[in-house]
């Protein structure tokens, strides 16, 4: 169980960077994983009176702030129309309301675990993460980098005209995915996001041959996926059965996307 | 550190611990209907409303809450007596021990969506986790409370 | 009937709904001492050296005590909530040097908060000689590791039990010759199969609060099914006389047998006893998930001839269970995997039983709702829906041909006669229900998905036969109100309502005239307590001898006050009155009255009950399962099912009681596992790993009842707490085996297993 000396409500972004420099202390996001670690905090430092909790649409694309929960991102209405329903759809699963009126994207996009609904789809809407010092970076080059004491600020979703759809296998409604898949169809092609694999979600970019049939597409894309992704075991299930799913969900990614 | 939180209505100072959890903030405080069942933020025993959003006690330091409102089974007594009764009129409250968090989440839900329909209830208290009834019980409760809330609306 | 058979709300519905501080931890007076407990991270060790110095000196610390403040050569006891002599051996002691499961109890700490108990345990210095653990229970039986090496290690009843063989309990039984009935069938259905260590997941977790009383003495509130086994095991844990402690139980936030064992009890009772102060200990979800009281993992081996027309001829049976570090109804839970669930196949002509129980170095398993019926009813049904596929029969149809009626008498039931049953109206009910016909065995939805069902049957008992006692003691109190005092155990299951239910018909009053009170070492009268699905059977026909003895005592000071005999009146439940003539009256509230000014006819019963029969309960079930072929994923939409419990005492609560049974099953079925890694450490050590069923896993469950009449309970009344769990496991395999042609033999069936099984079978 965490133990905290010092809370901390930050009053700017600057003091909240300051606090966040000393290696003991941690900026709190929902609060949900932290807690369960092991762990002494210095000064939690706490973002929420810093008007991060709001979604900002515009033509361009959406601006979310990082104290945005889960819910407030299933329920916007933006995201919804431009993703399908795919933002909705990677994170109604997640244990339940209340959890998700508590966690937070910042919280989620900055641990980067390999079983998060929210960095897989938000990989797949080639979004960009804005930092308080280090300024806007892709999602899949900040995904990919080691954990840093800089302050992630809102997210960035740009609108590109694309389709989306989310999946996820799990063996219980609620339970962390066995694996998950978002994809995107763009003028370019396709982008696959695997996650829980159970690493950290990876992204395929493949493009449909004018001469094929749709379902020749997803049979080549799901082989593709297949034979490109690294899966692990865990408890949820092996990396035989994850590979196998990989090829189901990225076929009927295809499928869905293509009707 | 000291705190304000106003609960069920009430201005409640307090000096806290920095790493105190709200659910046992209010339960130092007299509420005792916010239990624990789990510590992995899964089973929605110690749902309360943090201003007006159900949320897990036990993942919410109490420092956090420092001047918002904060609203208990405690706080909502008629209307769990009202709704409740419809749950013991199936024997679904068997054990007990998972009622008030259940009963706090499914008045949130009647609060944002007066007429859920079966699937909307089930997502709602997707994270009210029951081990007694099956759910099945809670359902026929809840139903038979919106269709009575439901005939009282329309004869009003 | 005015009381019984009718759907009144629960006593307790009321404050429970609107949350009133009723359980433990809500009571615990505020200055209790906090206790937690310091557990092995190894599964098999030697304690070398414990250094507590430096924790003491830790502000707010009490105590902390190790296994050097236990005698270890002290007589050793059981956990187990059980009648005496216990069947469990006497195996454990509060703190022991070897520990024998990661979780094993190293050290109790006692301070005055959390922080400070926290703070110590991280500065607890212990030394371990690590030793081998045994962790596959098949290489248990003469193993040369010895669980329990001990030799103050002791069984008191004569079950087959010899702890240098790493045995807890050894059985054979059979009734016919088993080997000639199966050399001669047409069929023989031969296969293993395997269920795990569920837990039964109560959403209180263990937890006990411990105090002085104004006389010295111990006083235990705690979360149990049984607290007059409690107070024999805490004082045979702490060698104090059982005189100087009392049991309370608060309202419990459920039990399903988990509570059955004293698992939290002991540590805070040392601590109060040692200190004198209040203390309380709650298990974190990690420790009851962990260190508790699950399910018997058991294997069994089924080998079930049938003649080529489908008559099942003989079962031979060989369960191997594994008790854990722990012997806790070790012996007891394996006999129910035979003799309730050969017993179902009323034609056969033999039957053989065959059990050992075996110890590892795991968490020892207790009682879990179905007390090992579970997981024989899971073989011997599987086995039989396997023996209809062969045989091109219709799994209805097979049962239909085959199943025990009333008035036969059942060889592997302890030769008991069947003395109510409507299993034969229960398999037409749930096949009209699930719409069997249309459905069997699959469908199609042309997405990769089928639909498909599956079925099983079966039974439990009502308590322990010519073992279990329930009592009750009724008084009237002023104005004619009535006080119901038990000691069975509402752990929600509603029997502090049911009871008073039997009370008030008998005593032609209604509910809300009977006030409750249970449970209380000290006050209640002695009840076996809440398990063995016991209440309703036993201790219901004790509340119904008492209400008719209270009766009589009532006419009888009626009498006196009428100045005739106690046969010439009559009462109505409101008045006394003369038979001849019943103007002249007196009311019942007189009646009280004058049972406290100068009379000496006590208005105030006490009866005790028990059975040499344990009548069981019969059930049907079908699910019907929605599964994805290339994912694997399986959703149970619709399960149906019927009950015979005899006379529904309230039917609200036999009906809540089959729903959350029928998806705790659901969840064995499916989700539910327990696994330990290499090094003997359980994996599922929470809700985020061990996942019971949440609401949107579960479609519909349906219940209906076909009534058989029991003679000998209350009203006609049998059991139905255990009964209802066992269905799922059977009809959710055969489903899966309908949807894909795969047999699954062990539990759970998961995803994975079904999309890899579909995938070899390309």
């Amino acid at each position: 169980m965490m133990t905290i000396r010092e809370y901390k409500r930050a009053e700017s972004l600057e003091e909240a960077w300051q606090l966040n420099q000393k290696k003991n202390n941690r900026v709190l996001g929902g609060m949900i994983w932290l807690k369960m670690e092991k762990l002494n905090v210095g000064t939690a430092i706490d973002l929420s009176g810093l008007g991060l909790d709001t979604v900002e649409e515009t033509d361009e694309g959406f601006s979310i702030g990082a104290m945005v929960t889960l819910r407030q991102l299933e329920l916007h209405e933006g995201l919804a129309a431009y993703t399908g329903g795919a933002v909705r759809e990677s994170v109604r699963h997640i244990v339940g309301v209340q959890l998700r009126n508590l966690a937070t994207v910042g919280g989620s996009i900055y641990s980067r675990f390999g079983f998060s609904d929210v960095l897989t789809m938000f990989l797949a809407l080639n979004a960009s993460v804005e930092l308080y010092k280090g300024g806007i970076v892709p999602l899949a080059e900040y995904a990919a980098r080691p954990y840093d004491r800089d302050i992630l600020v809102r997210v960035l979703v740009p609108k590109e005209a694309a389709s989306f759809c989310y999946q996820s296998v799990r063996n219980s409604q609620t339970d962390f995915p066995v694996l998950t898949c978002a994809a995107a169809k763009t003028a370019e092609g396709y982008r696959f996001v695997i996650g829980a694999r159970p690493g950290k979600a990876m992204l395929f970019a493949l493009k449909p041959n004018g001469a094929e049939t749709p379902e020749l597409t997803a049979d080549r894309f799901a082989a593709e996926v297949r034979a490109q992704i690294k899966t692990e075991s865990n408890l949820r299930g092996s990396a035989e059965y994850r590979n196998h799913l990989a090829g189901v969900l990225v076929k009927r990614a295809v499928r869905r996307l293509e009707a | 550190m000291q705190i304000t939180i106003t609960l069920n209505g009430k201005k409640v100072s307090a000096d806290v611990a920095p790493d105190a959890l709200l659910i046992d903030f209010v339960r130092s405080h007299g509420c005792y209907s916010v239990k624990r069942g789990c510590e992995t933020s899964n089973c929605g025993l110690c749902t309360v409303f943090l201003d007006e959003k159900p949320v897990l006690s036990c993942s919410v330091l109490a420092a956090r809450a420092d001047g918002h409102r904060v609203t208990t089974l405690e706080g909502l007594q008629e209307e769990a007596a009202e709704f409740g009764g419809f749950i013991a009129d199936q024997g679904a409250e068997q054990c007990g021990f998972c009622n008030p968090g259940f009963i706090m989440n499914a008045l949130a839900l009647f609060r944002e969506n007066p007429y859920p329909s079966e699937e909307e209830i089930k997502e709602y208290l997707a994270g009210n986790l029951c081990r007694c009834s099956g759910y099945e019980g809670q359902l026929r409760g809840i139903q038979a409370f919106l269709a009575w809330k439901k005939s009282k609306e329309a004869a009003e | 009937m005015k009381n019984v058979n009718q759907p009144f709300r629960k006593k307790d519905a009321m404050q429970l709904v609107t949350g009133k501080p009723v359980y433990m931890d809500d009571l615990a007076p505020a200055d209790c001492l906090i206790v937690k407990l310091l557990r092995s991270p190894h599964p098999n060790a030697i304690v070398k050296t414990i250094n507590t110095t430096v924790a003491k000196k830790v502000p707010g610390i009490e105590a902390i005590f190790t296994w050097e403040d236990v005698d270890q050569n002290g007589r050793r006891y059981t956990q187990a909530g059980q009648t005496y002599p216990e069947a469990s051996p006497y195996d454990r002691l509060v703190i022991d040097r070897h520990v024998r499961f990661v979780g094993d109890v190293v050290a109790i700490v006692a301070g005055v908060d959390d922080r400070c108990v926290d703070k110590a345990m991280k500065l607890i210095k212990v030394e371990y000689e690590v030793l081998e653990p045994v962790l596959d229970f098949h290489t248990a039986k003469d193993n040369p590791i010895l669980v329990h090496p001990e030799d103050n290690w002791e069984s008191l009843c004569p079950v087959g039990a010899d702890n240098k063989r790493n045995l807890c309990a050894h059985d054979e039984c059979g009734s016919g010759d088993i080997d000639a009935v199966l050399a001669n069938c047409d069929v023989v259905i031969d296969h293993v199969y395997h269920t795990k260590a569920c837990q039964q997941a109560m959403m209180e977790t263990f937890r006990t609060c411990c105090y002085m009383d104004l006389y010295g003495r111990l006083n235990i509130l705690s979360s149990t099914q049984i607290v007059f086994h409690t107070r024999r095991n805490v004082a045979n844990a702490l060698h104090i006389p059982k005189s100087m402690i009392r049991v309370i139980k608060p309202r419990v936030g459920g039990g399903f047998g988990a509570k059955q064992t004293a698992v939290s009890a002991i540590y805070p009772a040392f601590v109060t006893w040692k200190t004198k102060k209040p203390c309380k200990l709650l298990f974190t979800r990690e420790e009851s998930q962990t260190a508790s009281s699950p399910r018997h993992e058991m294997e069994m081996h089924v080998r079930l001839g049938a003649t080529k027309e489908g008559i099942v001829k003989g079962i031979d049976l060989y369960t191997l269970s594994n008790t854990g570090a722990y012997g806790e109804h070790g012996p007891t839970t394996v006999g129910l995997s035979g003799h309730k669930s050969i017993p179902l196949y009323g034609k056969a002509e033999a039957f053989r039983f065959v059990s050992d129980v075996v110890y590892t170095n795991h968490m020892s398993a207790g009682a879990y709702r179905g007390y090992g019926a579970t997981q024989g009813l899971f073989a011997v049904e599987s086995a039989v829906n396997e023996l209809a596929a062969k045989l091109h029969m219709d799994p209805f149809k097979i049962r239909e041909m085959n199943i025990v009626k009333e008035g036969d008498v059942m060889p592997a039931y302890y030769g008991a006669v069947n003395t109510s049953c409507a299993l034969d109206r229960c398999l037409k009910k749930v096949h009209e229900m699930i719409d069997w016909d249309h459905k069997y065995p699959v469908r199609d939805l042309g997405n990769g998905k089928v639909r498909a069902v599956g079925m099983g049957m079966a039974m439990q008992g009502s308590g322990i036969s010519g073992m279990d006692v329930g009592s009750a003691t009724l008084k009237v109190n002023d104005e004619g109100f009535y006080s119901l005092i038990i000691g069975a155990a509402d752990m929600g299951t509603g029997c502090d309502t049911t009871l008073a239910q039997i009370a008030a018909e008998v005593l032609d009053c209604g509910l809300d005239d009977i006030t409750v009170f249970g449970a209380d070492t000290d006050v209640s009268p002695y009840d076996s307590g809440s398990y063995a699905s016991s209440t309703t059977y036993v201790t219901g026909k004790a509340v119904e001898k008492c209400a008719m003895k209270l009766r009589a005592q009532i006419c009888k000071l009626g009498a006196e006050l009428l100045h005739c005999e106690e046969a010439d009146v009559a009462f109505d439940g409101k008045n006394v009155f003369v038979d001849a003539d019943p103007e002249q009256k007196v009311s019942l509230s007189e009646v009280a009255s004058a049972s406290q000014f100068g009379h000496m006819v006590p208005l105030e019963v006490t009866e005790t009950h028990t059975s040499p029969l344990s009548p069981p309960p019969y059930m049907v079930g079908a699910a019907e399962i929605e599964l994805d072929k290339e994912t694997g994923e399986v959703k149970v939409v619709d399960y149906a099912a019927c009950v015979d419990c005899g006379t529904p005492i309230n039917p609200n609560l036999t009906r809540v009681q089959a729903e959350g049974g029928l998806l705790q099953g659901i969840g064995m079925a499916l989700t539910e596992n327990i696994t330990y890694d290499s090094k003997g450490c359980p994996m599922e050590n929470s809700f985020m790993q061990y996942k019971i069923p949440a609401r949107v896993d579960i479609g519909k469950i349906r219940v209906e009842f076909e009534n058989s009449y029991e003679p000998n309970g209350p009203f006609g009344a049998k059991s139905i707490g255990e009964v209802v769990i066992n269905t799922p496991l059977p009809a959710i395999a055969d489903a899966v085996y309908n949807a894909i042609g795969t047999r699954f033999y062990e539990l759970p069936i998961t995803p994975e297993q079904i999309a890899m099984a579909v995938e070899e079978n390309r």
